[in-house]
């Protein structure tokens, strides 16, 4: 193109028009072609019918009114059976304590995880009381609006300083305990790797958690070590992803569907070994093992720093309502903006807390009552061994045991019926037992049927033989 | 000002509302008032008014220039600490660990370092008294900007209780309820030590259901131990894989959590919105489930009686008529409203007039008006038995305490009226009369109030992070102890103050409570409201 020239232009509009649409003119022939072709096409595109790339209903409005009218929703709930093994509850009258009163029959209580007899202990409901007349039953908030009470405060304070550990959060319900700790930690993309014999509440904390789970085999440092072993080597191939990716192990200090312990020292080496974090669940362990009653780490002489959050739940030994978790205070005050049974619940009723600061003053002060439970919980291993047709599963120091067939029918179901009508011959007798109860079609790996026995520490000699007889006896009318 | 009436709206294919529109001066609609009475179609039995007033323009954009100003000091201050000029609070890894995977990401809690550490003594304040109309409060101080608290030893008396959910003021600790309590504590003890189905069904525990069940008008119920529990355990047993949630914008964390865990599709419909609802029905019916197009097994629509961060009630008559024309199940969390509503008390059902048998699942809590703790779920007898054999709650999760159970117990009876007594009307009246006085007088004083005009939760927007903390601080000093809410609980702009009404409260409480209120309104400037005449005025047809 030329250079700009001086042009003088009067007023003739025909010359400006020329002067600027000259270099239109000047420019390159193929710069016109391909800018003409671009505007018709412009054109064409803004005068063709738009058509929308999802799902296009072709139906016309009397077509959708007809499928909604024939649509048919399953019932809200299937129907259930009248015979239902867990439709029919067992009705204790007057309060669950060593003496039950199970339908209408009074029964010496082998069922209930009042391991150390403080369903019944006078100076906790004292204790209770007093609260009850000082702050009434409910707390009407949750933690963060007005519903801390210093019963709350001073809960926390005492079970961090009995187990020795910096920092404890309590919650209002002890299934939420591990349910919501585990979701505040591992989140999406973390591992996990559990044991499988975990309880229901571990597993919907992982479920919530939306964390990738991978179960050992029960107890099995082999194969947890495997596992470890297997994930190394996937670190590797992509070391990126592998430092932002955080490691659990998830174990029970005793676990209730096999009453056996985990072995912790092993799975510490593991831990730093292979740098994951340990979350140990202690609801069965903590108050019966060790010489304090401060759970599986004080049996093995474990560091508890070592243990990166432990939880447990008061209902058991407590015999109060509600769990705990304890360790550092850099975990767990983590949970107080993260737990989600913690910040969107109310708080535990403050008399149920006194109750439980009055049932750790009374373990504190009188450490053999440990050791007590734990010659009973031995006495009634050795008493049961000999019943034919049953086998006991679970350790010799572990308070609730398990009853199962030694040799199944094959089918579940019948299984049920037979240890049902053994818990029944029982109830006639006066021993109460109960089946151990699971979700069928929701629990991962489900234990085969049992019936479980607890160990409680107002059981006297006399009680524990005749409830062996009466297993014995039920054992050999209804398995012959 | 002038009101301009809008053309009948059509909602859904159902219910005809009037929606004024309250315009300023500069013919701007800034609110939006939403009529519904008989002259529609009847399916409201009394006027229905509910308001959200528009953030006002500049005060938005104050805000988030506050934000931003905040997340600038923010990471100024996080690089004063990595550098280690500034003293570093915030706990630590152990030694033995450092070479583990962080267990916290540094950016998930720049907001919890950086901006709710400032205000932290909002929240979490201790008290020592019964969560009644005046409450006792511990006294702390914190010498280093809220990092760590210590108790002074005293105790702040009487401080009008504006934040615990005590809506008919049962929570009490002398009285007919509490005696009754207190007696069970000494005959059964405290704790239970095992589940529902095993040995922990306490005759009690169906004494109580029973009564609940009476009093929601259902044929059966079953309670649970916690609230949040109830809905994070029992909505997986009734929903699962290849069904279909249609669940509120603004429903409760326990909802969320339940239908997450519940293994099935969830779609979320607008907040009170008919016509979102009503849209995502038709098209999940005859478009089926993605992709393959197979029909839904189920679809359960999850609502909330008051929905506690807005004050609204739900829009029920026009739920229920939904949920009958497209054959919908429906799961009502009334765990606000309970106690609260309605001329019996008896809830949000109560308060339209319909019928409970409506209501596929009834859902509520014990915490709020009846002053005990646990939820319930009441339905029909089939409902009832599956969940009494499939509920996680019932199987793996402890019983509830049998003094908490005798105060549920006590208070039902008493707002039944079956103690012999008014007390329990009384008290459902004077919650009313409350609610609706609270309300107007806030309204006349300019702040800008959400929410139902019936429902006991009054929010009142503050906005700037800086009041939050400033509003709870000021109300405090002058003894009255208030909630306020920021993110995440709310939208980042739209902070609040939120005040739970009580039968409790005296009409010279509320007087105390409402010109401190406006004392600090002015201080701090937070009555945003344009309009100040009252709504009311407006409504002249």
């Amino acid at each position: 193109m030329g250079s700009p020239q001086v042009v003088r232009v009067g007023n003739n509009t025909s010359a400006r028009l020329i002067l600027n649409t000259w270099p239109l003119v000047c420019a390159p022939a193929y710069h016109l072609v391909l800018e003409g072709i671009l505007i018709l096409w412009i054109i064409r595109l803004l005068f063709s019918k738009t058509y929308k790339l999802q799902e296009r209903s072709d139906l016309t409005e009397k077509e959708k009114e007809d499928l909604i009218e024939e649509w048919q929703p399953e019932p809200l709930v299937p129907p259930m059976s009248k015979d239902h093994p867990s439709l029919n509850y067992d009705i204790v009258t007057g309060p669950p304590s060593h003496k039950i009163i199970v339908n209408g029959k009074e029964c010496i209580n082998f069922a209930s995880f009042n391991f150390l007899g403080f369903l019944d202990n006078e100076r906790v409901k004292q204790k209770a009381l007093t609260s009850l007349r000082r702050y009434g039953v409910g707390t009407c908030g949750p933690r963060g609006f007005y519903g801390t009470f210093d019963v709350h405060l001073e809960l926390e304070d005492r079970l961090a300083k009995f187990m020795k550990t910096e920092e404890a959060i309590i919650y209002s319900y002890g299934f939420a305990t591990i349910a919501s700790a585990i979701p505040a930690y591992s989140k999406r993309g973390d591992i996990v790797f559990v044991d499988e014999a975990a309880c229901f509440s571990i597993q919907k904390g992982l479920q919530a958690s939306r964390s990738f789970i991978k179960y050992f085999k029960h107890n099995d440092m082999e194969d947890l070590e495997r596992l470890l072993k297997e994930q190394e080597i996937e670190d590797q191939r992509n070391p990126r992803k592998a430092r932002v990716t955080r490691r659990f192990i998830i174990v029970e200090g005793l676990y209730i569907n096999t009453a056996d312990v985990c072995p912790l020292p092993d799975l510490v080496k593991l831990k730093y070994k292979y740098k994951v974090r340990i979350f140990l669940e202690e609801s069965m362990s903590f108050g019966v093992l060790g010489e304090h009653g401060r759970g599986v780490t004080e049996h093995f002489g474990v560091n508890i720093d070592d243990i990166d959050l432990i939880s447990a739940n008061m209902e058991n030994a407590v015999a109060s309502i509600g769990g705990f978790c304890c360790g550092r205070s850099f975990v767990i005050d983590h949970q107080r903006l993260s737990g989600q049974g913690y910040c969107f619940s109310a708080s535990l009723p403050p008399m149920l807390a006194a109750a439980a600061i009055e049932a750790l003053n009374i373990m504190e002060e009188d450490p053999e009552i440990f050791a007590i439970l734990r010659e009973k919980c031995k006495h009634v291993h050795k008493a049961l061994q000999e019943s034919p047709g049953v086998k006991v599963i679970g350790e010799a120091y572990a308070p609730a045991l398990h009853l199962q067939l030694e040799r199944s029918s094959g089918s579940r179901d019948t299984d049920v019926k037979m240890l049902r009508s053994i818990v029944d011959y029982c109830l006639e007798r006066q021993i109460a037992l109960t089946l151990a109860r699971y979700l069928d079609k929701e629990e991962r790996f489900l234990p085969p049927p049992s019936i479980r026995v607890v160990v409680t520490i107002e059981q006297t000699e006399e009680d524990i033989e005749k409830a062996a007889s009466c297993i014995r006896e039920a054992a050999l009318a209804i398995l012959k | 000002m002038s009101t301009k009436q809008n053309m009948l709206d059509k909602v859904g294919s159902f219910c005809v509302c009037k929606i004024k529109d309250v315009r300023n001066g500069s013919g701007n609609t800034i609110m939006q008032i939403l009529i519904y009475n008989n002259n529609g179609l009847g399916l409201y039995s009394r006027p229905f008014i509910e308001s959200f007033e528009e953030t006002p323009m500049l005060v938005a954009v104050l805000t988030y220039m506050g934000y931003g100003i905040l997340t600038i000091f923010g990471y100024l201050r996080d690089f004063l600490r990595d550098w280690k000029i500034e003293r570093c609070h915030v706990a630590r890894e152990r030694e033995e660990q450092r070479d583990f995977v962080p267990l916290y990401q540094d950016f998930e809690n720049f907001y919890t370092r950086n901006l709710y550490m400032r205000i932290r003594d909002s929240w979490n304040r201790p008290i020592c008294s019964v969560p009644g109309a005046k409450v006792d409060l511990v006294e702390r101080v914190s010498p280093d900007y809220n990092w760590t608290f210590d108790y002074t030893g005293k105790v702040v008396e009487g401080v009008i209780n504006m934040g615990s959910y005590n809506y008919l003021g049962f929570a009490e600790n002398t009285g007919y309820c509490a005696d009754a309590s207190a007696e069970v504590t000494m005959k059964y003890g405290v704790g239970v030590a095992s589940t529902r189905q095993e040995m922990g069904n306490l005759d009690r525990h169906e004494e109580m259901e029973e009564l609940v069940a009476k009093f929601l008008g259902v044929e059966s119920a079953m309670a649970f131990g916690m609230g949040f529990a109830t809905n994070s355990m029992n909505i997986p047993a009734l929903t699962g894989k290849g069904c279909l949630i249609l669940s509120d914008e603004l429903n409760h964390a326990s909802l969320v959590l339940g239908a997450r865990l519940s293994g099935s599709t969830i779609r979320v419909f607008k907040h009170n919105n008919m016509q979102s609802l009503e849209k995502m029905l038709r098209d999940a019916i005859v478009h089926g489930q993605p992709r393959t197009h197979r029909p839904w097994k189920k679809i359960l629509i999850l609502v909330e009686g008051i929905y506690s961060m807005e004050g609204s009630i739900v829009r029920l008559p026009e739920v229920i008529a939904l949920k009958k024309r497209y054959r919908a199940y429906l799961y009502l969390d009334e765990a606000h409203s309970i106690g609260a509503l309605g001329p019996g008390g008896r809830g949000v059902v109560d308060y339209f007039g319909l019928d409970p048998r409506d209501v596929d699942v009834m859902m509520g809590t014990f915490t709020k008006s009846f002053g005990a703790a646990g939820g319930y779920i009441g339905g029909r007898k089939e409902l009832l038995e599956y969940l009494r054999s499939h509920s996680h709650s019932a199987v793996y999760a402890a019983s509830m305490s049998p003094p908490v159970v005798e105060q549920i117990i006590a208070s039902m009876k008493c707002i039944m009226g079956e103690d012999g007594t008014t007390l329990g009307r009384d008290r459902v009246q004077q919650l009313a009369e409350n609610t609706l006085y609270f309300r107007r007088r806030l309204t006349e004083m300019g702040f800008i109030i959400y929410g139902n005009n019936d429902s006991p939760v009054v929010p009142m927007m503050l906005y700037m992070p800086a009041k939050i903390g400033a509003f709870g601080r000021e109300m405090l000093k002058r003894n009255i102890g208030v909630v306020v809410v920021g993110f995440p609980a709310t939208p980042i702009i739209e902070s609040r103050a939120r005040f739970c009404i009580s039968a409790a409260h005296t009409k010279d409480m509320l007087d105390t409570a409402l010109s401190v209120i406006s004392e600090v309104g002015d201080l701090l400037q937070v009555k945003y409201s344009r309009h100040k005449r009252l709504i009311y005025d407006q409504i002249q047809d």
